[in-house]
């Protein structure tokens, strides 16, 4: 499904490169986490995924699509949650979902049913003509996870998409993806929550100073990883635990 | 062309929620015209009821300070306040109590008739040598010649200043005429009553104004400031456009637009779409204003009569630059901090280099160079040619060519710095 090759990215001014020579496959249908610390370089790799930057080197394709090729059909392919809200606060739900879904080439009924139902399944369907400003963290956020799905794309990327909200909407928006995904949708997701991306995905990688450390299953993982008992253990064993603060 | 429609329509529902943001660009433009034109009208009309007071120190007390009172009163502009004492006007004039003293002079009135006597006499005398050869006549003593004296406020624009001079210099050349055309009656005839010289004007000036229908085109105040200050306030539409894009770069909804299958090319018409619509409205309500408001507080009316399709034509396009610029703005700036106080001043400048608060022909060589690339200066020329010089399409057509070309040129700037600024 996505299939990435030697790419590297090095910002304008940097000395170092925030992702180097990174090789990744990742399958239809995989619920695929990306941990590291701050500053390891997943942000910038998925914003490369996305079309937000051009990568430095190396290339990737999503389904056979290639950025350079295929810009637009890509876009088409692909969903983003990004970390932020990514929302307009005075006007209500339904109308930033309605705006976000047209500029899919969503258009009319059709539209309104997919945004209605995936309120419905998200909770929110009471408070759709309300204003975002008067939402909760919470409930940003899971209108944020709509904004990205109502063109129902094959590969979603989520970027810490339960930062910041309660367990009722973590729990909420973890079993919409699980539906999604079950429904065919491969899930790219980053998240400092180890406990949540180790019951949540099918496999993980953990990158570290823009490399790729170790991948595979997490239960595997632990089980390779000697007095680990879960996976924040492995992840702590890998990257160490020195402070990763970056000004 | 959905996603463009999306896009407007998206643009309109952030903007009508926003109640305030529509009070300030519907309703500070009004204020803004409203407020310049009756500045201006009373600046320049003749009769007003505002009145300039001045002061007067008069120590000649004869004809000279008379007729001066006479032509300073016939300005209808001043209100005259005699004082004795020359330090006592000159303390309140310095002080900025008062815009202006003049001090006429002691024997102004008898020196000018001695003055002049002397000369006539003299020329007299001449003619009188050459056909008589009579020899040996008196030295005459000279007589000093007289000052009067202007203090102004050292705050009082300059253009006032030249216009009292004006006033004061072209008074005292008609008293001096008269007075030698009454020197030589009193020299050549005993008899004061026989017309010799006729004293009234030869030469006088016409002004010859545009005709329309066999009417004159007279332009007032409203004629002028309406389309100015209309411009104005459509060019700041660049404030609030600009913060609306970097609003949305802030908010993180543009990172998701990035994402979506959708130009910025597309994005950017939705706001083109919906403000230029905004800067029509803002151009309807303007000419209300001149139409009926204006009138209705004392103020000449603004006279759109077969005018209005050509004017709009003007505001469209007007709109369409200063959309433009306001996108470009938006693009390049990152915070609301840079966009606002930039957008606020640069339009300004672009006022000003213009030709909206000083004409551009009293501007130097160089700032009339600089007003030909003004956005604003091809605008104000274009509404000058509807509302003043009687014009059609053809004549506002290099100017709103000129005024398109600098949209396609903001607009294409802003797309390809936007193209480029994301290439990291």
């Amino acid at each position: 499904m996505i299939s990435i090759q030697q790419i590297s990215k090095q910002y304008k001014g940097a000395e170092h490169f925030s992702v180097s020579n990174l090789d990744l496959s990742i399958e239809s249908q995989e619920i695929f986490g990306l941990l590291g610390p701050n500053g390891a370089g997943k942000t910038t790799l998925i914003s490369m995924l996305c079309a937000l930057i051009q990568p430095t080197s190396g290339t990737f394709s999503i389904d056979g699509l290639t950025y350079k090729k295929h810009k637009n059909q890509l876009k088409q392919l692909i969903g983003i949650v990004p970390q932020e809200y990514a929302l307009y606060p005075s006007l209500t739900a339904f109308e930033n979902l309605k705006y976000f879904g047209s500029m899919y080439g969503l258009k009319g009924k059709a539209l309104d049913e997919k945004i209605n139902s995936a309120l419905e399944h998200l909770g929110l369907l009471q408070f759709a003509h309300k204003k975002i400003e008067t939402f909760s963290g919470g409930m940003k956020r899971r209108i944020n996870l709509i904004a990205s799905i109502l063109h129902e794309p094959k590969v979603l990327f989520l970027d810490e998409p339960t930062v910041g909200v309660d367990v009722q909407s973590k729990n909420v928006i973890i079993e919409f993806l699980q539906a999604l995904n079950k429904k065919g949708t491969t899930i790219i997701y980053t998240s400092h929550h180890l406990n949540e991306a180790e019951s949540f995905c099918t496999r993980v990688a953990i990158i570290d100073h823009g490399q790729l450390v170790v991948k595979g299953e997490p239960k595997a993982l632990i089980a390779q990883q000697e007095g680990a008992h879960n996976l924040e253990d492995v992840f702590l064993s890998i990257t160490g635990k020195a402070l990763r603060d970056h000004a | 062309m959905h996603k463009l429609w999306a896009s407007t329509y998206k643009e309109f529902l952030l903007l009508s929620r926003d109640i305030g943001g529509i009070a300030i660009l519907f309703i500070m433009p009004l204020v803004l015209i409203v407020t310049i034109t009756l500045i201006q009208d009373s600046t320049f009309k003749t009769v007003s009821d505002a009145k300039i007071p001045i002061l007067i120190v008069d120590n000649d007390k004869g004809n000279v300070s008379k007729t001066i009172f006479e032509g300073l009163e016939g300005y209808d502009s001043f209100e005259i306040i005699q004082k004795n004492e020359e330090i006592e006007a000159k303390e309140l004039v310095f002080s900025g109590a008062y815009q202006l003293a003049v001090v006429i002079p002691e024997k102004l009135s008898s020196d000018l008739e001695r003055k002049i006597n002397q000369n006539v006499e003299g020329i007299i005398e001449k003619f009188a040598l050459d056909e008589d050869e009579v020899s040996g006549s008196e030295t005459i003593a000279p007589i000093p010649s007289k000052e009067v004296k202007l203090y102004f406020d050292p705050a009082a624009q300059l253009s006032f200043k030249t216009s009292v001079k004006n006033g004061i210099d072209k008074m005292i050349s008609q008293i001096e005429t008269k007075s030698i055309y009454k020197a030589f009656q009193a020299q050549i005839s005993d008899d004061p009553s026989e017309l010799i010289f006729e004293t009234d004007k030869f030469i006088t000036f016409k002004e010859i104004m545009p005709v329309k229908d066999n009417k004159e085109i007279i332009p007032n105040s409203v004629q002028h400031n309406v389309p100015a200050w209309t411009l104005f306030a459509i060019f700041f539409i660049i404030v609030p456009l600009s913060i609306n894009i970097v609003k949305e770069k802030s908010q993180g909804t543009f990172v998701r637009l990035r994402t979506n299958p959708v130009s910025y090319a597309t994005v950017l018409g939705g706001k083109t779409v919906l403000y230029l619509a905004v800067c029509m409205i803002q151009f309807v309500l303007m000419l209300l204003v001149g139409v009926y408001f204006l009138p209705a507080i004392g103020l000449p009316q603004l006279d759109i009569s077969g005018k209005l399709p050509l004017l709009f034509v003007v505001a469209f396009f007007a709109g369409l630059a200063a959309i433009g610029l306001g996108l470009l703005l938006g693009t390049i700036a990152k915070t609301q901090e840079q966009s606002a106080p930039f957008g606020a001043t640069f339009v300004v400048i672009l006022a000003a280099i213009g030709g909206v608060w000083v004409p551009v022909f009293i501007m130097p060589k160089f700032m009339q160079v600089l007003s030909n690339i003004s956005p604003m200066n091809w605008g104000l020329n274009a509404f000058y040619d509807v509302f003043l010089r009687n014009g059609s399409f053809l004549d506002i057509l290099p100017e709103i060519s000129l005024l398109l070309l600098f949209f396609i040129l903001t607009i294409g700037f802003a797309i390809i710095y936007n193209q480029k600024k994301n290439a990291v």
